[in-house]
């Protein structure tokens, strides 16, 4: 048997990890199971593994939090080999690598013959990467998780999750929807049997929608698009992953060997560079770029170019200029007093800011967020949304609950669970304490507390029955009691109606009040985040007695 | 023209003239018949869907059975035992729905859904009779994927060989309710087109009524704006049961929520009671347990009037036959 290519073993490889990417993404989602009851519900696949095996994210939850949090030291599974191989990862497994490797394969007008030789050479500005980690990482030092903004896998779970993914769902619903309304009874039956297939494989138990949605896609859809003008774009010149596996790789013991004798300026290997390492005779190999596709020596027609052990000619590592990294370095250092030199932050945190249950303290929650979406992917209320500016330009698309959207469900942990980093600490339902022993849990996890805007409550405001808040109330005792009150209605009767209190000491601020309230544009109950249990500083009462 | 290019012939010249001609006419033709289709987009007639799902009464036999006893199991047969047999009620082929309260995220201690075991056994008796299909399903207030796990229904019913069907959105049809004050709602379609309905709530605490029991149930049917009935909450209850008219009902008081209701968490707001109610009178069976849980008389709850009044049963059970049995 003949051994297969290594291009070919590589898109193997390529379209495997992908595969197994979209597969977890997918099942980021809790499907409920008709045959199991009662236990504590937990994710049947590791969601979040991807996370795990990414030394950025590792390295920048070490630097904040001085410490790994659960399954990070996996990525020393990527970290380790890289340094002894080179980039494979990003030529070999990054998913998003793969979907930027697809796209600069297509034919494009912009790229063809000379010009998509000359776009192939090394540049100067693939060296941006490098110096973009450089001002995440010292960010990082001084506590904020921004390194998710660029981090691969957070723009990939965040961008398919909360905006490719939904539109999908969205459009293959309408689509089946004509197909099941139609009026001819052959057509339906198509309809309900492709439902079936597609709602076991791909759609959610309900459609999804996330706010800034739409901008999530534009930036992804603008990130694949530059690859018709510069292949892989992002994975040269931004991924800070790429550019801290590529400053490993400089003690790789693999490498490119040219042989001068054999190279008569073809330019062929450059065709289909994936890196921009500069493959071709006469110049330096750029190791820290190149992705080991080994596009350039399947490429080669005098078998000039392989890769050996220990080679004798030295690559050409990031490239970096001392200026830069010392700029780089001051950027970082200077990023997070700038952006919390705003009262946001610290001083007049925004009464909306709800974050998930378990969340950590701001603070801490900032410096370990990646901003990936997997918390807002998993919420089975679709409660969780990224924030747009209510803490600042620096949590930008951190998660923040929206209980008008959805409320968090009672016995609920699934976004403590999938938190890759530890921002939302993994609790448990019993911990949470809103589902077994309710009203009996010393120390219930509160998001905040509800007020009511009496002129728009039924009762308070219309002389009219409602009720509908204290129902969904989850604690017991609950939190909103019932008084009776005569009220006059507008025709000058007098009748009597149940107005609706709030105790704070018992309120734990999932948000079901304001979810169910039947005042439906502007509720008349609503959450704020003063009273939640993460802070010691944002609370109303002196002491919250015990239930 | 430039001097070069071959003259037109008279052929071409035609044919050309007609292609236009074509198009243009169809232009008009599609433009003219699109504007005789213009009219103010209204929303699809609802469907009239309304019917009755009663069977015969039978002087021979009692109207309710209380059944007392430690299995929930035992005592939801024995129930249907007492009240004439499964085979009374549900004919072989039939299409059965089967109607519990999964409404909240909660374990069965919580007391907040039906009594999974119930619901099992009367699935089971179902299929026994000669069931075509037996439905469980209803359209919970919490996540319906955790309120089917948690509250064991799924689990148990599936067992017992029903269908459980989780509420989609895709699944609800505007239907005329054709009630005082309910009209167009969305109902989950399973309701519609089946035989026989079996109505088998939870006996709850409820801060505006006092107590939820089995015409609250059907709460559960509707999706939409919902939390909107609360504000006529008696005529929407009676609306809802004339247009369901259950074949059966089967109040499970095996643990009853008497505080915190409808949601309850709390083991101290639940009591063992170990009972089971069974009627074919769901007014009488809703005055009954109201008087014999929670002391209410019928008076406090006005929808039982008024459901009397729209002739869905009697509200004096003392004249109902009734049959009270502990095991």
């Amino acid at each position: 048997m003949r051994f297969p290519k290594p291009t070919k073993l590589r898109t193997f490889s390529q379209v495997v990890f992908f595969l197994v990417f979209l597969f977890l993404l997918l099942r980021t989602e809790f499907r409920g199971s008709l045959t199991a009851s009662n236990s504590e519900i937990r994710l049947p696949y590791p969601v979040s593994l991807f996370f795990q095996l990414d030394p950025l994210v590792a390295i920048s939850n070490a630097l904040s939090s001085h410490a790994l949090y659960r399954g990070l030291l996996w990525s020393l599974v990527v970290l380790i080999p890289t340094m002894f191989l080179g980039r494979f990862f990003c030529g070999w497994i990054c998913p998003l690598g793969s979907i930027h490797h697809f796209f600069s394969s297509l034919k494009s007008e912009r790229k063809r013959g000379r010009q998509l030789i000359e776009s192939n050479r090394y540049k100067r500005w693939q060296t941006t990467k490098y110096y973009l980690l450089i001002v995440s990482l010292v960010a990082a030092v001084f506590g904020t998780g921004v390194i998710g903004w660029l981090d691969p896998f957070s723009l990939l779970v965040r961008s398919l999750g909360l905006s490719i993914l939904p539109a999908t769902n969205y459009g293959l619903r309408a689509f089946l929807g004509q197909l099941e309304h139609s009026p001819y009874a052959f057509v339906q039956t198509i309809g309900s049997a492709l439902h079936f297939i597609l709602g076991a494989v791909l759609l959610s138990f309900k459609q999804p929608y996330f706010r800034l949605g739409i901008w999530l896609g534009v930036i992804f859809v603008f990130i694949v698009a530059l690859n018709f003008r510069i292949t892989r774009f992002w994975c040269r010149a931004l991924c800070p992953l790429g550019a801290l596996l590529g400053i490993v790789s400089r003690w790789s013991v693999l490498g490119l060997v040219k042989s001068p004798d054999h190279c008569n300026d073809c330019n062929r290997c450059l065709l289909r560079c994936q890196g921009g390492d500069d493959p071709i005779g006469g110049v330096p190999w750029h190791q820290a770029e190149c992705h080991l596709c080994l596009n350039c020596v399947d490429e080669c027609p005098e078998h000039g170019l392989r890769f050996e052990w220990f080679p004798g000619q030295k690559g050409v590592g990031a490239n970096l200029q001392r200026r830069k990294v010392l700029t780089g370095l001051a950027a970082g250092a200077a990023l997070v007093p700038l952006v919390r030199s705003t009262p946001g932050f610290a001083a007049e945190r925004h009464e909306r800011l709800l974050r998930p249950p378990g969340a950590l303290d701001e603070a801490d929650f900032l410096s370990r967020c990646i901003r990936c979406g997997e918390c807002m992917k998993v919420c089975p209320n679709n409660a969780l949304h990224p924030a747009f500016a209510q803490a600042g330009i620096e949590a930008l698309w951190t998660p923040v609950l929206v209980p008008r959207l959805g409320y968090c469900e009672t016995s609920c942990v699934l976004c403590s669970q999938t938190c890759p980093t530890g921002a939302i600490w993994e609790i448990t339902a019993k911990e949470k304490g809103w589902s077994e022993d309710v009203g009996r849990a010393d120390k219930p996890v509160r998001l905040g507390t509800a007020f009511y805007d009496r002129g728009r409550c039924l009762p308070w405001a219309m002389a009219t029955e409602c009720i509908v808040c204290e129902e969904w109330c989850p604690t017991s005792p609950k939190a909103i009691y019932l008084r009776t009150a005569e009220v006059i209605d507008a025709a000058g009767n007098s009748k009597e109606v149940k107005q609706p209190y709030l105790d704070p000491a018992r309120c734990v601020g999932c948000g079901a009040c304001e979810y169910a309230c039947p005042v439906q544009d502007r509720p008349a109950v609503y959450v704020t985040t003063v009273g939640e249990s993460r802070s010691r500083t944002n609370q109303i009462l002196l002491n919250r007695r015990k239930s | 023209m430039p001097p070069d290019s071959p003259p037109l012939s008279r052929r071409d010249a035609l044919i050309k003239l007609l292609r236009v001609a074509g198009a243009g006419a169809g232009a008009a033709g599609l433009g003219i018949w699109l504007s005789e289709h213009s009219w103010r987009p209204v929303s699809e007639l609802a469907i009239a869907a309304k019917h009755g799902h009663t069977i015969a009464s039978d002087p021979q036999l009692p109207e309710m059975a209380v059944i007392t006893g430690d299995d929930p199991a035992q005592l939801a047969r024995r129930a249907i035992e007492e009240l004439g047999g499964i085979r009374r009620f549900i004919a072989r082929g039939d299409v059965v729905l089967v109607k519990p309260n999964i409404g909240w995220d909660r374990t069965p201690e919580q007391a907040a859904n039906t009594n999974p075991d119930v619901v099992a056994e009367i699935v089971r008796q179902c299929s026994n009779a000669g069931a075509k299909r037996v439905i469980v399903t209803d359209t919970s207030c919490n996540d319906p994927r955790r309120c089917f796990q948690r509250s064991g229904i799924a689990e148990a019913a599936q067992h017992a060989g029903a269908d459980v069907i989780l509420p989609d959105p895709a699944m609800f049809k505007d239907v005329d309710l054709q009630g005082e004050v309910l009209h167009a709602w969305p109902v989950l379609s399973p309701f519609l087109n089946v035989d026989k309905v079996i109505n088998v709530p939870i006996a709850k605490h409820h801060s505006l009524t006092g107590t939820t029991l089995g015409m609250k149930n059907w709460y559960g049917m509707l999706g939409g704006p919902r939390h909107q009935l609360h504000q006529k909450i008696h005529e929407s209850l009676v609306d809802l049961a004339d247009f369901v008219r259950p074949t059966l009902t089967i109040l499970d008081c095996y643990r009853i929520l008497v505080r915190n209701g409808p949601t309850g968490g709390n083991l101290q707001d639940v009591l063992l009671k170990k009972t089971l109610i069974a009627g074919t009178n769901p007014v009488a069976l809703d005055a009954y347990a109201a008087k014999a849980f929670w002391n209410l008389e019928v008076s406090d709850l006005p929808y039982l009037k008024m459901a009397a009044n729209r002739g869905l049963g009697t509200y004096d059970f003392e004249k109902v036959r009734m049959q009270i049995k502990t095991l």
